[in-house]
């Protein structure tokens, strides 16, 4: 062992030792022994599944391994991992996936280990999902589990990237329910999203950002998924808009439409594509709601009318006032006091909107007043600054005719003096 | 019973010996006199702002949580607060431009040359404190306009080499821009500043009477060779009451601006909010703000802005000791300083306006 | 400037200078201290500046009932709990700006246009709003309830 060669082998060969036990040893302190993406990681796709992407999912940060749903050994090296003895079921076909999830997700006591907030009852409000109920008589078509959540990236909803974060329920759901092809056979329309993309809702949810606001789980349930029944779809709208409901509730309509069997706001309104209301809904143009029951020239139509005409009076008198606070605001007058009680008068219109929920005029009427009232004093303060700029405006004058006269003495002076005597 | 006034007080100060000068004084007469009068209308403008500052002192607050109030209860409900205030903005505007026109007219009538060099210098240290009072006044109202200005504006001076930092902390009051610094701007815009530019104007003054008033190159050696030729007229009382029309004039015109177009409000100063497009600085600076954005990012291996401010700075201090390198008076060396003088101004202008136009 | 021959002035353009120069100085001279004697005299409301508001008087307010008033330029609520504890909350609801409301069945402060919750103290409990409401310091002085910017630290 005293030559330099022997002593180079012997060097080397230690170091190939030192580099393996180091990799083992360094294998042996990652999160869970999972010697199944030691292989997957290098495979192909659909069979190729990597560290990195793995690394992603909220089971594996948790602990988890290939074979808490897979089974098998993930401890074994090369295929040995893969033993049907340790329990290896390979891939998970679909008529077996909810079932599969449920095993620890609906175990309450399981689940406390981990997040003890997190609900346990996915399954069973799957169950009464139009899905769950579809799948129970053997369609693998409709979503499971994997189909919304995603598998080996799965992140939690509250993270932004997830495919089930508000901001992206509507995309996941559109996956399947906007594709025509794949949704041949059942009987349900495929307008859905797109009518849902020209919202008002999408708007404050997707441009907006405003997380409160609906997606397709908010109205239509994500685990228990089913449209809301034709009576109880006001019960989902009146969650948020408390107020509407409360009017309409009061109102003839809720008998009339109950009878008839009219699922309330989805009438007017729609349910999908819910556009911005405008006081053209109370006209008689293509956009009105109320002539496609009532007839013309009866009590119901003048009653729209009169609460048409309210609200135009309202919103004419807030833009006048606006207009006169913009030409004193430009003429340099202060009226930012009166530009903010502008707020308060389009608070009112506003809420006079809500109030023909209760398609009674006069109380729409007593809302309008009370922003007339609040216009006019604006309108009041604009002119009053109109005038003071006026009165400031004769002041000036006053003031320049008798610098002028002074100007024009002292030049008239100063000529008459050196006139009268030399300047130097 | 001017005469008893008079005697009385020659009794105890030698009245008439003391005021003999002033009545002897004489402006001279030639094509280009009527620049004579805008030194005196810088000063009555400054006058002008120490009366309506002291005025806006009796109802301003400084402090970030008032100021803005306290602005808008000056402009809307104390009685004709919003001319004093709106006269105290376009009068500064007002003042530094004239307080420009009188430099650069010095400048093309080469008065400062031997012996009135004491005379430029103390009149370049009063450009700079009104510009100095410029940008501590602009901060006072608390507006978003203004703070967002100032920060830019502070940030800039932070990056002077070595001192710059501290420089910047020392006018900010800390490390940014906040109630802190609207206090000690106060402090400057109504004492340190008042104080020294009151002393500068005595000493600026005093030397004006000193030397007399200069005359043009040209017109000098026409009248040295024909004495008879020589125009001059006393200063008291007929340029005197010149001078009283220009101010006049200047009266007015200060009247119509406040009346017609009364200085805004703004909305108040939010220091987390993000900054609106378009600040910039008011328009004395914005030449040097306009070519610092223009510069590019680095020059050779310095920062960019670092040079630009390197360069303003050197430009500034030669243009303030200009009289020290225009010894010749004639010749060429006068042709390469007008030169420099309509470059200065050619600058000046080219950039501001370009500032504004620029989005 | 220049120098004319010497020449009698006739009385008459004497006369108009003087009225001239003599009415001009006279009459700007009150043009300007006109405004300034004005300006001089304090107006009747006096600035209270933007950090605190005298709300209402002891008494105006019964247990659980509110009111809602101005503090600087926003709208402020001012409420009365059944145990007769006084607070202030900024009435500017954070999902969209309306102006919320106090509803003495519920005891909680509520939003009219979407339906959000605070409780007492402001915290946003149900419903779109994302924030709580910002809140005010209540002292009572003497017979004024006086609403306050609440200091730092």
């Amino acid at each position: 062992m005293d030559t330099w060669q022997n002593r180079g082998i012997f060097a080397a060969r230690l170091l190939l030792l030192a580099t393996a036990l180091l990799l083992c040893g360094g294998r042996l302190c990652a999160q869970a022994q999972n010697t199944c993406l030691d292989c997957h990681g290098a495979l192909d796709p659909p069979l190729q599944l990597t560290e990195q992407q793995f690394s992603n999912d909220i089971h594996a940060q948790k602990g988890l391994t290939c074979a808490s749903c897979h089974g098998g050994d993930p401890t074994k090296a090369d295929m040995d991992a893969m033993s049907k003895a340790a329990g290896f079921r390979g891939k998970v076909e679909r008529k077996d996936v909810p079932e599969l999830c449920g095993r620890c997700h609906s175990d309450t006591a399981f689940m406390r280990k981990y997040n003890p907030s997190l609900r346990t009852d996915q399954f069973s409000q799957y169950k009464t999902s139009v899905h769950g109920r579809l799948f129970a008589k053997g369609d693998t078509k409709v979503a499971v589990c994997i189909d919304c959540h995603g598998v080996h990236g799965l992140r939690p909803a509250s993270d932004a990237r997830s495919k089930v974060h508000p901001l992206n329920i509507a995309q996941t759901c559109s996956r399947c329910h906007a594709d025509s092809a794949y949704m041949k056979g059942y009987s349900i329309p495929t307008d859905q999203f797109a009518r849902y993309s020209s919202s008002v809702h999408h708007d404050a949810l997707a441009v907006r950002g405003d997380l409160s606001a609906p997606t397709c789980t908010t109205c239509h349930g994500n685990h228990g998924a089913a449209p809301p029944g034709v009576d109880t779809v006001k019960n989902v709208c009146s969650k948020c808009h408390a107020f509407q409901e409360q009017m309409f509730d009061k109102s003839t309509h809720k008998a009339a439409f109950q009878s008839a069997g009219l699922p309330g706001c989805v009438v007017c309104h729609g349910n999908h594509a819910i556009s911005h209301p405008s006081d053209e809904k109370l006209d008689a143009g293509p956009q009105a709601v109320c002539m496609r029951c009532h007839t013309p020239g009866d009590a119901c139509d003048r009653a729209r009318g009169d609460m048409l005409s309210g609200l135009m009076r309202l919103d004419d008198s807030i833009k006048t006032a606006d207009k006169v606070l913009g030409v004193a605001e430009s003429s340099g007058m202060e009226v930012s006091q009166a530009r903010l009680d502008q707020d308060q008068a389009r608070d009112a219109l506003t809420k006079a909107r809500v109030t023909i929920h209760s398609f009674k005029p006069e109380l729409v009427e007593h809302d309008i007043q009370e922003g007339v009232k609040i216009a006019a004093k604006n309108l009041q303060a604009g002119q009053a600054a109109l005038a003071e700029r006026d009165y400031r405006r004769k002041g000036l004058g006053f003031a320049l005719v008798f610098i002028l006269m002074t100007v024009l003495g002292l030049f008239l002076y100063i000529r008459q003096m050196e006139q009268e005597a030399p300047k130097s | 019973m001017l005469t008893r006034g008079r005697q009385w007080l020659n009794q105890r100060f030698h009245w008439d010996d003391l005021i003999g000068p002033l009545k002897k004084k004489t402006v001279p007469i030639h094509g280009l006199s009527y620049w004579y009068f805008l030194g005196g209308v810088t000063l009555f403008l400054f006058m002008i702002q120490v009366g309506t500052g002291i005025l806006l002192l009796l109802y301003y607050r400084p402090g970030a949580n008032e100021a803005f109030e306290s602005v808008q209860y000056i402009m809307t409900r104390v009685q004709f607060g919003w001319l004093i205030r709106s006269i105290h903005s376009w009068a500064a505007n007002l003042m530094i431009l004239t307080a420009f026109a009188h430099m650069f007219s010095v400048v093309f009538l080469r008065a400062y040359r031997k012996p009135r060099e004491l005379t430029w210098l103390s009149g370049m240290l009063l450009l700079f404190l009104a510009m100095g009072f410029g940008f501590s006044g602009y901060l006072l109202p608390w507006n978003t306009l203004a703070f967002f200005a100032t920060k830019v504006g502070t940030e800039i001076t932070g990056q002077v080499p070595f001192i710059g930092h501290r420089l910047m902390v020392f006018l900010r009051g800390g490390e940014d821009v906040t109630g802190a610094t609207l206090t000690r701007f106060f402090g400057f815009h109504v004492a340190v500043l008042p104080g020294l530019t009151t002393l500068l104007i005595l000493i600026h003054l005093a030397l004006v009477q000193y030397f007399g008033m200069s005359v043009p190159p040209g017109v000098e050696t026409r009248w040295k060779s024909s004495p008879g030729q020589v125009r001059e007229m006393k200063f008291f009382p007929n340029f005197a009451l010149r001078e009283l029309m220009a101010w006049y004039i200047a009266l007015g015109v200060l009247g119509a601006m406040a009346a017609i177009l009364p200085w805004e409000l703004g909305t108040k100063a939010d220091p987390f909010a993000p900054a609106p497009a378009g600040i910039r600085p008011e328009w004395y600076f914005m030449f040097m703000f306009q070519t610092l954005k223009k510069i590019p990012a680095k020059v050779w291996f310095a920062d960019g802005e670092v040079v630009g401010i390197l360069v303003f700075g050197a430009a500034g201090l030669i243009w303030t000791l200009l009289p020290f390198f225009d010894q010749a008076g004639r010749g060429r060396g006068r042709k390469f300083f007008m030169g420099a003088g309509i470059f200065a101004l050619t600058y000046i202008i080219a950039m501001t306006v370009y500032g504004y136009l620029a989005k | 400037m220049k120098t004319e021959e010497p020449a009698r002035i006739q009385p008459a353009r004497r006369r108009l200078v003087e009225v001239l120069l003599g009415g001009g100085v006279l009459g700007s001279i009150t043009a300007f201290f006109y405004p300034v004697l004005r300006y001089l005299i304090p107006p009747p409301v006096a600035d209270l500046g933007s950090d605190e508001v005298v709300a209402c008087k002891v008494g105006d307010l019964k247990p659980n009932s509110s009111k809602i008033f101005r503090f600087g330029t926003r709208p402020a609520l001012l409420l009365m709990a059944a145990d007769g504890e006084y607070r202030a909350l900024s009435a500017v609801c954070t999902h969209l700006s309306c102006t919320v409301q106090y509803c003495n069945d519920l005891h909680q402060v509520w939003c009219a246009c979407h339906n959000g919750l605070y409780d007492l103290n402001g915290r946003n409990i149900s419903g779109p709003p994302p924030r709580p409401l910002g809140s005010y310091a209540v002292h009572v002085r003497g017979d004024d309830i006086v609403v306050s910017r609440k200091r730092e630290g």
